[in-house]
Order: structure tokens, then C-alpha cells, then sequence
């Protein structure tokens, strides 16, 4: 007990003195986060739009496949990642294994059914009247499609952010596939884990503590945009 | 050539057919008013004209072209319509931008938007509206809203369908001086879907009855009001008298018509021992205490079976060997104390019964 509380006291101290270790570490994780939250949404929601205005056969089974892995975890996605990337694998001469770029990737595939089968809901929600309202005053497909991605925003931003909070507390693809290599490819989740192995409870409680403020950050803004 | 032009068109929902061979030409500048109950196909046939769904059969031309064409066809001659559905819904956003939508979709230059945009929401009363948010309106509001998004674009065919359904009668009255100060303004078609009889009497140049999918009857307001051609545009356009008799004489279109037992005398081309149904409207009937001497050619004793007041009148229903209803005003109900059991004579004219084929 004694020594969760100088853990906690220590990491208080940590974040408050804004140490350079802890804070190049949450940075880093932050900026991995936001690059594959903002790869992802920059093809999702075009993808999830196309699925959501076509109709074709399996369109459906498709939806149901992309809900299926939602919660795919982030192990698998490191492996075919790692496998990929490897000096062996197809993408290998690429270098990109044990680089911040290959967390990035995996992040992006991590998050990909959450902000294509979030975002097909959040269209789904729009009421039929404004997609009827929309053509009879003369919209093209084009412009429907982004009319209706903007009647639908607030639950768009949400698929986003529930994205983010993905991508910034996962473990798998960071360390299987970053490497968790000291100030290049360590983020928040991997310093964790091997700060804990290694006994400096200090430093692992202090990177919590941010990763959870970080979570708190990203629900109360979620809250928000609901409310609306 | 016709701008609006339907061809043996059919509509099919769930095994149901919802219009039934609808034929319709509607010429530039006219105002063209489709009345029927609710269910009667009135929503649907509006988005057929407007390309939103397509037809079972038949078809719809546009300016004398199909419409049956490529989607990018299809949207330039979306693009010279505009539509306000029943219920009418506003986009997420200020209302400016809600006006402004069509316009942009068309690709004009902000300038042009803006004007176009003031000076409509000033036609329809909305400029210290602008900024606000269309979600936060009331429904009488959101209306006008939609009327001025379809007319910004400056359609050549403007669909309304219910304007004025789901509101208030204040805000009811507006909307319709808005769509007569439309109508006044600019030379458009307007084709508009009403229950409301009377609000297609006011507005249109022209009324289709819609009934059970099928376009029972179409023509002037006087003719529709006056001479429905059957049974179920009778009822709808308020002729509450709908009585079955015979014709026992017919001389010079002046016909003596059997009526259990009771003869009236009415103006109909029908031959002798046709079977019919006598029409009428509650307010052609004069309702007296004494026989009245004047020129109408009926006048029937008969006792009143009940009266209910309706608003500034008093509707009457008299026993006269059959069921009549009579509208009077209170005040004469009053004078005449008419109530239940009381001995009254029923007058009518011989010229305002209309006489139908019994089905």
C-alpha cells in the first residue's frame, strides 16, 4: 500500500516538473494517436459513405463483418503487421518495422471497422425526409453524400473519437511492431508495461496517470458532442 | 406542349396499387390543386413528377422529354423543380444556409446567394431569422423555411404537398398568402396536394380528385364543387346529401325523381327509370317554419331528428321521408327555436341538386 501511494506521490511529481522522459513519451503517443485517427478518418468516412449510398449485394453481411471487428485485438493485428513488415515479409524493403510509421499502420487497421461501422451508423441515423429533401432541391450525388456526413457530424466526431481512444490505449501493435525502442518508438502503453517489469512502479504510475487523464479528456469532449 | 405530363401511370407498393392509370397535363403558369383523402396517392404521385421514385408503369415527361433517362439528365430537370414535402424537414444549420443550399448546389457565386437569399427571406418573413439555427423553429416557421428554400432556385414547377397540414390556423393562413403571393409573383406551375377542399378552391386554377389512387375527376373549382361526376367526389367535396331515388319523369331536363315515395323536382338529362343519386349541399337548403312562397321548386315537411352547432352555424338534420341536412345560422336556429321534433318546411331549388348515376 505504502508503496502505491509514493508511486502515486512520485508521479504526481513527475507530471507536475512536466519531466522530460515522461512528457516525450506522452507526446509521442499523442502524435502516433492523432496521425492514425486522422489516416484512418481521411478514408473511412469517404469508404463508409460509398457503403452506405450504394446498394449491392452483401452490403449487409459487409456491415456485420466490419461490427465483427470491432474488437479484434491488437496482437493479431500486430502479427500480420510484424509479418508484413519484416526483412522477409512483402513490405519488408520498405524498412518501416520497429519505426513510429509502423505503429501508425497497424493503428490505422486497428481502428478501421470502428470508424467505417461507426460512421455507417451515424449516416444511417439521417433522416430519409433529408436525403428526399436534398435531391428534390436539386443535390448531386456528390453533394448529398456531404450533406448528409454534416447532417451527421456530431455522431461522425464521435466515431472519431472513439477511434483515437483506441489507437492511444493500445499495447499490441506498439510493442510488436514499434519495438518500444527508448526514445524513438516507446509510447505511453509500452513504457508502461516495461517500467512495471522492471520494478520503477514510479514512472509506469505517472504514464497511467496521463493515459487515463488523456481517456478523460477524450470522454468528457465525447459527452459533449452527444449533448448537443 | 404541356411542361407536366403523365401517361397512364401506375404506382405499386407491397402488392398494392397506389395510383391507378393517372393522366395528367399541366401547362406553364397554371395552378393545378389535387384533392382527396388521406392515403389517396396524393404524396406519391408528387414524387413520381418530382423523380424521386420511379414508376410501376406509364410515364412521366418532363417538357415534353422523359424522364425516364441517365441520372445526370434526370438531375438537370430535377434542378428546374422544387419540392416541399408534407412534413418539411430543415437542415442542420443557420437558416440563411438552409435558403441558400439549392443555389449553391447549383453552383452560383456567393453575391448572386446572397442577394437571392435576402430578398426571399424577406418576402417570407424570416430576415431576422438568418443566423438562427433552422432546428430551433416552430412548425410554422420551418414551413416558410422550406417554401423559400424551393422558391430560391426559382423553379418552373413548384410541388407543395399538405403546405399547410400540422399547423396552427394563424400559421396556416400565412403559408397561404405566402403561396398565393408565389403564385402572383412569378409564372410557375404549381401542383399542390390539399385535403384541405377549400384551400384548393382558393389557390387553384384547376383540381384533380384523387380518390383510392384513381384521378376520379378533374376541372374547375365550380365544376368539382358543384357537379362531382360520382359518389366518392360527392362526399369528399362536401355534398352531405347523397340520397338514391328514380327518375319517374323527365320533361325539357326537368325531372320528377321517386324518393321513398317523397317526388322531388330536379334539373338532370336522365331518362325515366334510371336509378340515381340526388346531391346537395346542406347550405342550398332553406329551412322555415311555414311554407315559404318562392320560386324553388321543393319544399318538404318533415320534422328535425337532431341539430349540432358548427362554428357561426347550425347544422340540421330533417325527416323528410329521408334524411336531409340543412345548414342554417345560429341566430336563425335561434329565432326559429329550432330543435329536436320541431315541424319545419325544407326548401330547396330544383337547379341546385346535382343528379349522379347510382353505383
Amino acid at each position: 500500500m505504502t508503496e502505491l501511494w509514493n508511486g502515486l506521490v512520485k508521479a504526481v511529481e513527475l507530471i507536475i516538473s512536466l519531466d522530460p522522459e515522461v512528457m516525450q513519451i506522452a507526446g509521442r503517443s499523442l502524435m502516433i494517436a492523432v496521425s492514425s485517427t486522422v489516416i484512418g478518418s481521411v478514408i473511412c468516412i469517404p469508404v463508409a459513405s460509398i457503403i452506405h449510398f450504394n446498394r449491392f449485394r452483401g452490403k449487409r453481411f459487409l456491415v456485420s463483418l466490419i461490427q465483427t471487428f470491432y474488437s479484434v485485438p491488437t496482437v493479431v493485428i500486430g502479427l500480420f503487421v510484424f509479418v508484413f513488415l519484416s526483412n522477409t515479409g512483402p513490405l519488408g524493403g520498405l524498412g518501416f518495422l520497429h519505426t513510429p510509421v509502423a505503429i501508425v499502420i497497424g493503428q490505422v487497421i486497428l481502428i478501421t471497422p470502428i470508424l467505417l461501422g461507426l460512421t455507417i451508423s451515424a449516416l444511417s441515423g439521417v433522416d430519409r425526409a433529408i436525403l428526399d429533401t436534398a435531391r428534390s432541391l436539386g443535390a448531386s450525388g456528390l453533394q448529398m453524400a456531404v450533406l448528409v456526413v454534416k447532417e451527421a457530424r456530431f455522431a461522425v466526431v464521435a466515431a472519431v473519437i472513439m477511434g483515437f481512444g483506441r489507437a492511444i490505449s493500445e499495447l499490441g501493435i506498439s510493442l510488436m511492431v514499434g519495438g518500444n525502442i527508448r526514445g524513438f518508438t516507446r509510447v505511453i502503453t509500452t513504457a508502461i508495461s516495461l517500467e512495471t517489469s522492471k520494478g520503477d512502479i514510479e514512472l509506469a504510475m505517472a504514464l497511467g496517470i496521463i493515459l487515463i487523464f488523456i481517456a478523460l479528456v477524450v470522454n468528457i469532449v465525447m459527452n459533449r458532442i452527444q449533448q448537443r | 406542349m404541356p411542361l407536366i405530363e403523365t401517361r397512364d401511370l401506375w404506382q405499386r407498393r407491397d402488392g398494392q396499387d397506389i395510383l391507378k392509370n393517372i393522366n395528367l397535363r399541366v401547362e406553364r403558369g397554371e395552378v393545378f390543386a389535387l384533392i382527396g383523402p388521406t392515403g389517396a396517392g396524393k404524396t406519391t404521385l408528387l414524387r413520381l413528377i418530382d423523380m424521386l421514385d420511379t414508376p410501376a408503369a406509364g410515364k412521366v415527361f418532363f417538357d415534353g422529354a422523359d424522364v425516364n433517362a441517365s441520372e445526370k439528365v434526370r438531375l438537370e430537370m430535377r434542378r428546374r423543380i422544387s419540392f416541399v414535402l408534407q412534413k418539411p424537414v430543415v437542415f442542420n444549420t443557420s437558416v440563411y444556409d438552409n435558403v441558400a443550399c439549392g443555389l449553391r448546389w447549383r453552383g452560383m457565386g456567393s453575391k448572386h446567394i446572397r442577394e437571392e437569399v435576402e430578398g426571399i427571406l424577406d418576402t417570407v418573413g424570416l430576415t431576422g431569422y438568418k443566423h438562427r439555427n433552422a432546428r430551433t423553429l416552430s412548425g410554422g416557421e420551418v414551413q416558410r423555411v422550406a417554401i423559400a428554400r424551393a422558391i430560391a432556385v426559382q423553379p418552373e414547377v413548384l410541388l407543395l404537398d399538405e403546405p399547410t397540414a400540422n399547423l396552427d390556423p394563424v400559421s396556416a393562413s400565412r403559408i397561404e398568402e405566402l403561396i398565393a403571393d408565389v403564385i402572383k409573383r412569378a409564372t410557375i406551375i404549381v401542383i399542390m396536394a390539399t385535403h384541405d377542399m377549400s384551400q384548393g378552391q382558393r389557390l387553384a386554377d384547376r383540381i384533380g380528385v384523387l380518390v383510392d389512387g384513381e384521378m376520379v375527376q378533374s376541372g374547375g373549382s365550380r365544376e368539382i364543387f358543384t357537379l362531382p361526376r360520382n359518389r366518392q367526389v360527392a362526399e369528399f367535396v362536401g355534398m352531405e346529401n347523397i340520397i338514391d331515388g328514380v327518375v319517374i319523369s323527365n320533361e325539357g331536363e326537368m325531372a320528377a325523381i321517386d324518393i321513398n315515395g317523397r317526388i322531388i323536382e330536379a334539373v338532370t338529362d336522365f331518362d325515366v327509370g334510371e336509378e340515381v343519386s340526388v346531391c346537395m349541399r346542406p347550405e342550398d337548403v332553406t329551412v322555415a317554419l311555414a311554407k315559404l312562397s318562392s320560386s324553388a321548386r321543393n319544399c318538404l315537411a318533415g320534422n328535425i331528428t337532431w341539430t349540432v352547432s358548427a362554428g357561426p352555424l347550425c347544422r340540421v338534420e330533417i325527416d323528410c321521408g329521408f334524411p336531409l341536412v340543412a345548414l342554417v345560422t345560429i341566430r336563425s336556429a335561434e329565432e326559429m327555436a329550432l330543435k329536436k321534433g320541431t315541424q319545419v318546411y325544407a326548401t330547396f331549388k330544383a337547379v341546385s341538386i346535382h343528379v349522379i348515376r347510382r353505383h
